[in-house]
């Protein structure tokens, strides 16, 4: 086993776990708020439930990463290349660093602003199509981190 | 720290939708009668048929406490809160001292929500075994009960009481580490003093009096407070201009109700931005602030519209809302 498989499983299994981290704690402090606004007012469940979910995206981007590398790298499928260099698991690695990095740190953000629109649309139901608005942004960095993986580890397998 | 209150933040965002706003106080001060106010509460869930006011004031009083403590993750978290609730304790050393003093027990005169049961204070006042109080409670406990039996002298006994009261609150705020209570807590004890001191010019108490009744605060000079309070209430302007409570002085020109007003009202405009703030334990003593400062107008309103006080007196009294 070389040690360049090695590097670029570490960054598969990276990018599924700091991604899921992330994720879980943006999903759990969205769930506190949401559970507050529905304990007083039940009908609001399907709309704090949209926007508690919300930081969920970055678990399943950092998946999907990880599914990547993993087939790239022949873990997955079979036909594993043990005899990888170490700057080609290395490459790899990097390629995994935006999600690594960004998807955990804006699932936590996303997470916060959710409370904050899960606060709005507690006090005022008619907001909720705004109150999407504010999570949302914070999604488009998760997005460009996930693009940038992709292109990155596709580039790489082409070398 | 702030995550821990996400969800009790998420409750009372909901809950601040019933609280009284602006056109309900108006709506209230505008009603021919107490009648028709007692009618407009009803229909915000205040009171009901055959409760009296004072009922309804504790009522609402109990229904605020029993929502903290039910949003509240875990039960010492309320110690937080003792700033708000110490206030009931000493009055209630305040009543026991005095029933410790005459004869016989008087049901009713004890308030609830304090930090330790009201029967406790009575207790250690009845045997004069005050090492159960909480400490800060103690020396002054001994001293006033003291000082009544001493001296027959119920004036000397509140103001002892009350200097230990804003001692208390003010040390408690700044224990709670949160801004928002340390500041509740300084402005609670600088009013505090400013009262006293008006009152004990209007009544020409002299300088040991008043080195006995002001309490110590950061933002007033409790030497120059005195000093000016012997000399004239023109003396006591003076001081304040000199102060942060500047901007007070207008309003103690006019009378101590309205200075009273300006109190609650500063302390509505400094908790005003906790309610766009999603964590943290600021919007929660926003609300417990808010549902007091509501209180107190409805208080005011009902008592004006009882004694048949004009309108625009009425609307002069009442307070900005939090909502």
């Amino acid at each position: 086993m070389s040690l360049g498989l090695f590097f670029a499983l570490l960054g598969a299994a990276l990018a599924g776990a700091t991604s899921g981290v992330g994720s879980a704690m943006g999903v759990g402090i969205a769930g506190q708020a949401a559970a507050g606004v529905c304990t007083d007012n039940p009908d609001m469940f399907s709309k704090v439930l949209i926007l508690q979910l919300l930081p969920g995206t970055q678990g399943i981007y950092g998946l999907l990463i990880a599914f990547i590398c993993l087939s790239q790298i022949g873990i997955m499928g079979g036909g594993a290349d043990t005899a990888m260099s170490l700057s080609t698991g290395l490459l790899y690695f990097a390629a995994c660093l935006p999600v690594i990095i960004v998807e955990p740190i804006s699932a936590i953000n996303q997470g916060r602003t959710s409370v904050a629109s899960i606060a709005m649309v507690g006090k005022r139901e008619e907001t909720f199509g705004k109150s999407m608005i504010f999570p949302a942004m914070v999604e488009t960095y998760a997005i460009l981190a996930l693009l940038i993986s992709i292109l990155a580890i596709f580039g790489v397998s082409a070398l | 720290m702030a995550e821990n209150y996400i969800y009790a933040v998420a409750r009372v965002r909901t809950r601040e939708l019933s609280l009284l706003n602006e056109n309900v106080m108006a709506q209230l001060s505008a009603a021919a009668s107490e009648q028709d106010c007692l009618r407009i509460l009803n229909e915000k869930g205040w009171g009901g048929s055959g409760v009296s006011t004072e009922e309804m004031f504790a009522a609402e009083n109990r229904k605020t406490w029993a929502f903290i403590r039910e949003i509240l993750p875990k039960e010492g978290q309320m110690k937080v809160f003792d700033v708000f609730r110490l206030a009931n304790d000493y009055h209630n050393l305040k009543a026991a001292v005095k029933e410790a003093c005459i004869d016989g027990t008087h049901p009713g005169i004890y308030g609830e929500d304090g930090t330790v049961p009201a029967s406790l204070i009575a207790r250690a006042l009845a045997d004069s075994d005050y090492e159960h109080l909480p400490g800060h409670m103690q020396t002054v406990a001994q001293e006033a009960k003291e000082l009544l039996l001493k001296t027959q002298d119920g004036q000397l006994c509140d103001i002892t009481i009350d200097r230990a009261a804003l001692t208390a609150i003010r040390e408690a705020g700044i224990a709670s580490k949160e801004k928002l209570l340390e500041e509740y807590g300084e402005l609670t004890c600088a009013t505090g003093d400013i009262k006293i001191a008006v009152r004990a010019q209007r009544t020409g108490k002299n300088k040991a009096f008043l080195d006995r009744a002001l309490a110590p605060s950061r933002t007033i000079d409790i030497r120059e407070l005195g000093d000016a309070a012997v000399m004239g209430f023109d003396a006591i302007l003076a001081c304040l201009s000199r102060s942060i409570y500047s901007d007070a002085v207008e309003e103690l020109k006019k009378s101590l109700a309205s200075f009273e007003r300006w109190c609650d009202n500063r302390m509505i405009r400094q908790i005003r931005p906790e309610i766009h703030n999603p964590f943290g334990i600021g919007p929660l003593a926003a609300y417990i602030l808010a549902r007091d400062v509501e209180i107190k107008t409805v208080r005011i309103i009902l008592a004006g519209k009882r004694n048949g006080l004009p309108d625009e007196m009425l609307r002069e009294r009442v307070r900005e809302t939090y909502v």
